[in-house]
């Protein structure tokens, strides 16, 4: 690691004022692909924030119609909070399958949204439910939020603040993980909500897209069958030593089936 | 920078720098060696510590963000003139370890998880998920899940 400062915001007005102060600087939520980062020398910010100490970020909150999830909420308190696995199951169930124990403690819903990943799982559940993503400047749907690989919508030192998830009438989530990472190579998130059917994919893409056939299909009949024929083209999906694009696009149809076969 | 932690439930003080690592203060400063580094990426779970009761990996954390929290490691797991913790003992009466590299990560995820399924089942296929995090390159998982299936039932036995 390069040498930084390093200071903990007690605060969002705290954080901002030390990301204005600070001539290059970072802000971190639960580190768990920051620290990596900074460990292989590929960021080298004068300044790291840390957002741990802002209580105001962290919590789970559900009312009659949607599950609102703090920034600073890790994977482990969202995956077994009883109130979100009695209102939307399959988002307690996405929380689980990231990365393993330790790092559900440590890793953050709004750390693994600012980052964006095209591997992570969350931004299939914030575009396959219809989230809105709240920061320091702004309200923004999450089908707005993910703009490309590791780009989103937030400004330079705009921070998440957190995130609204409406309560669908059923929703599941089906991937296909990278056996050592546990990353996406393709997930699939399927919900039935009151503004219609979404079908969100992960993983294959350079960022989280969804898949406008599937859900038409899936409007006329919810089952598995009805999507058995949609193929996803290849051309613009991701290829690696863990997949080509060839088979992310197979298993896109693998996944979305599974899904909506498990919303039941 | 100046950060205390409590370790071991004694109160520890040290100079660190802000990019020191939480597993470097605690092996190098503090001098307690039992927190391996295996992979130093995250992945082998050789450098899992228990910080506020929850199991964390010590190479993925910087010891700045450690600073007035509360630390276990493995070595606060039993005393140092013994007897061994219930966990460690079903280690050793399982075969749950031949090198031993792992073994200390090992036993703090299992300990971190006999606590999350405190009154739950923890069955065999539950212990396998849960070691996800954590890698043994030589002895295998079948002793480690065994071991940690009979650790867990000696500590609710009130051992």
């Amino acid at each position: 690691m390069y040498a930084f400062d390093y200071k903990k915001a007690a605060s969002l007005e705290d954080a901002q004022q030390a990301f204005e102060s600070a001539d290059d600087g970072t802000f971190m939520a639960g580190g768990m692909t920051l620290i990596p980062t900074l460990k292989q020398r590929l960021a080298s910010p004068t300044d790291v924030i840390d957002l741990d100490g802002i209580d105001d970020l962290r919590g789970i909150t559900v009312d009659s119609d949607s599950v609102t999830i703090g920034a600073m909420t890790c994977h482990a308190d969202v995956a077994a909070s009883a109130d979100v696995k009695k209102a939307i199951s399959a988002l307690a169930h996405l929380a689980s399958l990231i990365g393993d124990p330790q790092v559900r403690n440590r890793g953050t819903i709004g750390g693994s949204i600012a980052n964006n990943d095209p591997a992570a799982d969350y931004p299939g559940a914030l575009v396959g439910l219809g989230a809105t993503v709240h920061t320091t400047k702004k309200t923004v749907s999450a089908d707005d939020f993910f703009t490309g690989m590791f780009e989103t919508a937030l400004e330079e030192g705009e921070l998440v603040t957190k995130v609204s998830f409406p309560i669908p009438e059923k929703a599941a989530y089906q991937k296909f993980p990278n056996p050592a990472s546990r990353y996406a190579v393709v997930g699939a998130f399927v919900a039935k909500t009151k503004d219609g059917i979404r079908v969100a994919i992960t993983g294959a893409g350079a960022t989280v897209f969804r898949v406008p056939e599937m859900e038409t299909a899936l409007t006329g009949s919810f089952t598995a069958d009805a999507i058995a024929d949609i193929a996803v083209p290849a051309d613009e999906l991701n290829s690696d030593l863990h997949a080509t694009a060839g088979y992310r696009a197979h298993l896109i149809g693998v996944m979305a089936k599974r899904a909506v076969a498990d919303c039941g | 920078m100046q950060i205390s932690v409590t370790i071991n439930g004694k109160l520890e003080s040290g100079d660190v720098e802000p990019r020191t690592l939480l597993v470097e203060f605690i092996r190098y400063q503090l001098g307690l060696t039992g927190t391996h580094v295996g992979c130093d990426t995250s992945q082998c779970g050789a450098c899992t510590i228990h910080m506020n009761g929850k199991s964390v990996k010590a190479c993925t954390l910087l010891a700045a963000q450690a600073d007035g929290q509360d630390i276990q490691t493995i070595e606060g797991v039993a005393p140092a003139e013994g007897p061994l913790h219930p966990m460690q003992e079903a280690f050793r009466d399982n075969h749950g370890l031949q090198c031993g590299f792992c073994t200390p990560g090992m036993i703090m995820s299992a300990l971190a998880m006999v606590e999350r399924y405190k009154g739950e089942d923890l069955d065999e296929q539950t212990i396998r998920e849960e070691l996800e995090g954590n890698l043994c390159r030589c002895t295998g998982y079948h002793g480690i899940v065994k071991a940690i299936s009979a650790g867990a039932k000696a500590m609710q036995g009130g051992a």
